[in-house]
């Protein structure tokens, strides 16, 4: 891969400013909110989990209980074994869940709590109660990020809920990578329209996104149901989205462990990516693509075409998720946008190697790709590169007003916007939207710049 | 109903006009709840934040800093430093070796980069745990650099906000009496536990300029290193807001002789009583000071009245919830909805002490909810048992509130009204109108329905 010439390493500072990343358990309780009948529980002080709340609350606008297991003093010297014990106890009592997800923080993690032994005795000690599935991860987030969070908690519940092999059904197992609750929604559509039984995990396209309620319930409604997931390794084969994932994921568990055979690809943005996703799903399923899709991929490439003029050449700044930062630069690729920056705040991802394959033959030019940055990083090597766009989540806001150049947001969080939750990244269709949304910031700069007042553009 | 509540909590929960209250506060939040509450970094970074010209640096992993960048308005009427989210972000190497060296290093490079007028460095967690000397460190970078560095010991474990209060105001008052302060009037006051969300404190100063009084030092909202520094020349601290900042005037009090009065700058009687507070301690030495102060709140009353009762006609008689941080404002608050005709029936708290739930117990209207430190499954029970109209409180109760259809209105730390003086409280009248008279709530399933009976029972209204 000649293209990747740039270091990828961040440059040199000690300090950190505004980071462009989130912490471990974040992504883990994300993860575990999308199993039906789940609460998510992070093992640590009180102060977490109330941050996480609020910040995922601010992007969803959905109530979203994470439980803790509130370690005072004496707990972070003597250990929080019985803290844990004791609030799943309560989290039984209280909400009655299918399954409690754990997750550790940085401070049960640095103390060296030994989640799964904790969980043993608990097991010995309660095992005459009817109790829920406990999942556990090891979260720590001064080794990753939130991606790693979300990644670990999937890896966590397939294997540690679909321990033996189930008879074969004919489904898809579709682990999707931290997407939309529309995304979501697009996948269930497309496997619906393809005639396949899908599992998807996590699904939090209820979840993080239910309807008006005549009353208030502890736990939504919605989610993967564990049965689907202890289910998985009957299924036909495993979509994996993630060109930047390691070697432990649930797609890779489901195939050592039951041979169901995973397909790795990167999150389905843009014409190509997604046309990875429609033949994996053909060749699957042994059905064509529905017209439908068709027909939308037939729309995607006229909308090309149709607004190609106002968007070549425009240099874009893109930052967020690795896996999420690699599928925007395949599709922006496909329009003749040029990614001049490409910022994670993620280690160790091989980033560039990703953008350089979900680029190769569309364009020859590679952006400047950054692991570990922060906005900090980004805005010193973005400032002297005269972008036009960024591209990112709510929290680039800061740099584009500076730059004075539109932010066309996309991934979590939002939280200067409406409607996160809906934002269509994925498919023909999620790459139609963000094309729509490209071309109308590019045409509102142009606009709003003029003295002319253009009623056309 | 019963369910919602674990037998633990019981006591955190009281129905005024049952029997003798008894609130068991500011114990540590339970395991496995749900809780509202955060922890005592939360409370040390709530209250130095504002600080404009100061560099805050969390010393700990990356989420404790980014979870509060930016997240509350706390303008600036100069420097944005404080907008900005500095961490130490610590790796597994510094966990297993310490964070000592990143630190001191970060410092530098920070405060050559911005030239602050000082800086906080706020303990995390796992700092408690894995004892990097941050005082050491602090002082030799104060040292080094010539200006004030101050270790805020905030570990989150070690309580709960309260705590960080604390923690906030012991690294303030360090900075307390280091400037000059020849050219203080007699006639002077601090404005603590403001924090200016939105702006409130300069209409908050705009009163006192008008009644003659020389604001010395904000604290925190719109603050700075030197106003701080200055601040012990003030003849009289004005504290608002239950506990954040009551510990730096009580410092002040014993260190410097200066007496502090707690205000209110929420709803109409609080506002003007806060006013008068001031005006009474200064009659002696300006006897004019309570004319001008009377001829203040009365121009400003004949211009908000009109106002506030075209609000009232509408919302009289409707029911408010409000789960509030600290107890203090929950008693403005409640007179406040009486200016508007609405009922309050549920006062909850994350920081209340007892001292706080017997007064809240004494003004509010029998078979009230008093309840400390709630969780959400609590505030839903309660918002339908009592079929609120209105429930005030922060981010994370409005998708509770919105799910069973109620109203809602924000009078937490991230509103972008400014809710505070005369204005505010129109402000906050139009803010609590905006909300329950908005015609979405009929659509809403639990109120649909409940229109549906009440059409079908009782006719055409
Ligand atoms: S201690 Fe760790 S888990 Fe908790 S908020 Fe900070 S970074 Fe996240
Ligand atoms: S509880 Fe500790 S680790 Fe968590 S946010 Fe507070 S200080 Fe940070």
């Amino acid at each position: 891969m000649s293209k990747v010439k740039n270091k990828v390493e961040r440059p040199n500072f000690v300090s950190t400013t505004n980071a462009c990343k989130l912490c471990t358990p974040l992504g883990a309780a994300m993860a575990f909110r999308g199993v039906e009948g789940s609460i998510p529980f992070l093992h640590g002080s009180q102060g977490c989990a109330t941050y996480m709340r609020r910040y995922v609350i601010s992007h969803f606008r959905e109530p979203v209980d994470v439980a803790s297991s509130a370690l005072g003093e004496k707990a972070a010297v003597y250990g929080g074994g019985p803290n844990l014990k004791k609030g799943i106890l309560n989290v039984m009592k209280k909400y009655e869940p299918e399954m409690i997800g754990v997750a550790t923080t940085c401070l049960t993690e640095t103390i060296g709590d030994d989640v799964p032994m904790i969980l043993a005795e608990f097991y010995k000690e309660f095992g005459d109660l009817a109790l829920p599935e406990i999942v556990s991860v090891s979260t720590a987030s001064y080794s990753g990020t939130h991606t790693d969070g979300w990644h670990g908690a999937v890896c966590s519940m397939v294997e540690q809920l679909c321990t033996e092999k189930a008879e074969d059904d004919g489904s898809v197992n579709i682990l999707p990578n931290m997407i939309s609750c529309e995304d979501v929604r697009e996948l269930k559509d497309i496997c619906d329209h393809f005639g396949v039984k899908s599992t998807i995990l996590p699904d939090i396209s209820e979840t993080l996104d239910g309807p008006a309620l005549e009353d208030y319930v502890k736990i939504p409604s919605g989610g993967t149901p564990i049965a689907d997931i202890k289910k998985m390794s009957g299924a036909n084969a495993t979509i994996e989205f993630g060109r930047c994932l390691g070697t432990k994921t649930g797609g890779v568990a489901l195939e050592k462990n039951f041979g169901v055979k995973n397909h790795r690809m990167g999150i389905p943005m843009g014409l190509r990516e997604t046309d990875v996703l429609f033949d994996s799903l053909e060749t699957i399923t042994g059905n064509p693509t529905p017209r439908r899709y068709e027909l939308e991929r037939g729309r995607l490439i006229d909308a090309y075409v149709d607004g190609h003029k106002y968007v070549f050449g425009k240099r874009a700044v893109i930052y967020g998720e690795e896996d999420l930062v690699t599928g925007l630069c395949a599709f922006l690729s496909e329009i003749g946008v040029d990614v001049i920056l490409a910022g994670t705040g993620a280690r160790g991802k091989g980033l560039a190697e990703s953008i350089a394959a979900v680029t190769d033959g569309v364009t020859s030019k590679m952006p400047i790709v950054r692991e570990g940055v922060d906005f900090h990083d980004i805005a010193e090597e973005a400032g002297e590169l005269k972008p036009d766009l960024m591209i990112g989540h709510s929290k680039g806001y800061k740099y584009a007003k500076a730059w004075n150049i539109p932010l066309i947001r996309v991934g979590f969080p939002i939280h200067d916007r409406f409607g996160g939750q809906r934002i269509l990244h994925l498919g023909y269709g999620g790459a139609l939207s963000m094309f729509d949304k490209i071309v109308n910031a590019v045409l509102e700069k142009k606009q709003s710049d003029s003295d002319i007042g253009y009623g056309y553009l | 109903m019963t369910t919602a509540i674990l037998e633990e909590r019981k006591d955190q929960i009281h129905r005024t006009g049952q029997g003798d209250i008894d609130i068991a506060c500011n114990r540590e939040s339970l395991a496995g709840a749900v809780s509202q509450r955060a922890c005592v970094f939360c409370g040390s970074r709530v209250v130095l934040y504002p600080i404009a010209d100061a560099l805050h640096l969390v010393h700990g992993p990356i989420g404790c800093a980014v979870y509060t960048w930016d997240i509350r308005g706390a303008l600036s009427s100069g420097p944005e430093l404080h907008r900005m989210s500095f961490s130490t972000d610590l790796q597994e190497v510094d966990v297993i070796f310490g964070g000592e060296k990143k630190l001191e290093a970060a410092l530098d490079e920070l405060i050559d980069r911005h030239s602050p007028k000082a800086a906080f460095v706020y303990s995390t967690c796992i700092v408690g745990i894995i004892g990097d000397d941050l005082e050491a460190v602090c002082r030799q970078m104060s040292a080094k650099k010539g200006i004030p560095v101050l270790p805020v010991m905030s570990e989150g474990f070690k309580g709960s906000k309260r705590e960080g209060y604390m923690a906030a105001c012991k690294a303030m008052f360090k900075l307390v009496g280091t400037e000059d302060i020849s050219d203080v009037s007699p006639i002077s006051v601090n404005i603590l536990g403001d924090f200016n969300l939105a702006g409130e404190i300069w209409i908050i100063r705009e009163y006192f300029r008008r009644m003659g009084v020389e604001v010395v030092a904000n604290i925190t909202g719109d603050g700075r290193v030197r106003d701080v520094g200055r601040s012990h020349g003030a003849a009289l601290n004005l504290v608002q807001c239950s506990g954040a900042t009551l510990d730096l005037a009580k410092m002040m009090e014993e260190k410097y002789g200066k007496s502090y009065i707690r205000v209110s700058y929420l709803g109409i009687e609080d506002m003007a009583d806060s006013l008068y507070q001031v005006a009474d301690f200064f009659k002696d030495i300006d006897p004019d000071i309570v004319k001008r102060t009377e001829d203040l709140v009365k121009e400003e009353l004949s211009k908000l009245m009109p106002e506030v009762a075209r609000y009232r006609k509408d919302l009289e008689g409707k029911k408010v919830a409000m789960y509030v941080g600290g107890s203090f404002k929950a008693f403005s608050l409640l007179k406040a909805f009486r200016h508007l005709g609405m009922k309050v029936v549920m006062v909850g708290s994350q920081t209340g002490t007892k001292e706080d739930y017997a007064e809240l117990e004494r003004i509010s209207d029998p078979g009230t909810i008093l309840v400390d430190d709630a969780n959400p499954l609590e505030l839903s029970a309660f918002i339908k048992e009592k079929d609120v109209d209105l429930f005030v409180g922060g981010v994370k109760e409005r998708p509770i509130a919105y799910k069973l259809g109620v109203g809602f209105c924000d009078h937490n730390h991230e509103r972008k009204e400014a809710l505070e003086g005369f204005e505010g409280m129109l402000n906050f009248a139009r803010e609590v109108h905006s909300s329950v008279m908005s015609p979405v709530w009929s659509f809403v399933p639990r109120r649909a329905n409940k229109i549906n009976t009440i059409e079908k029972g009782a006719g055409n209204e």
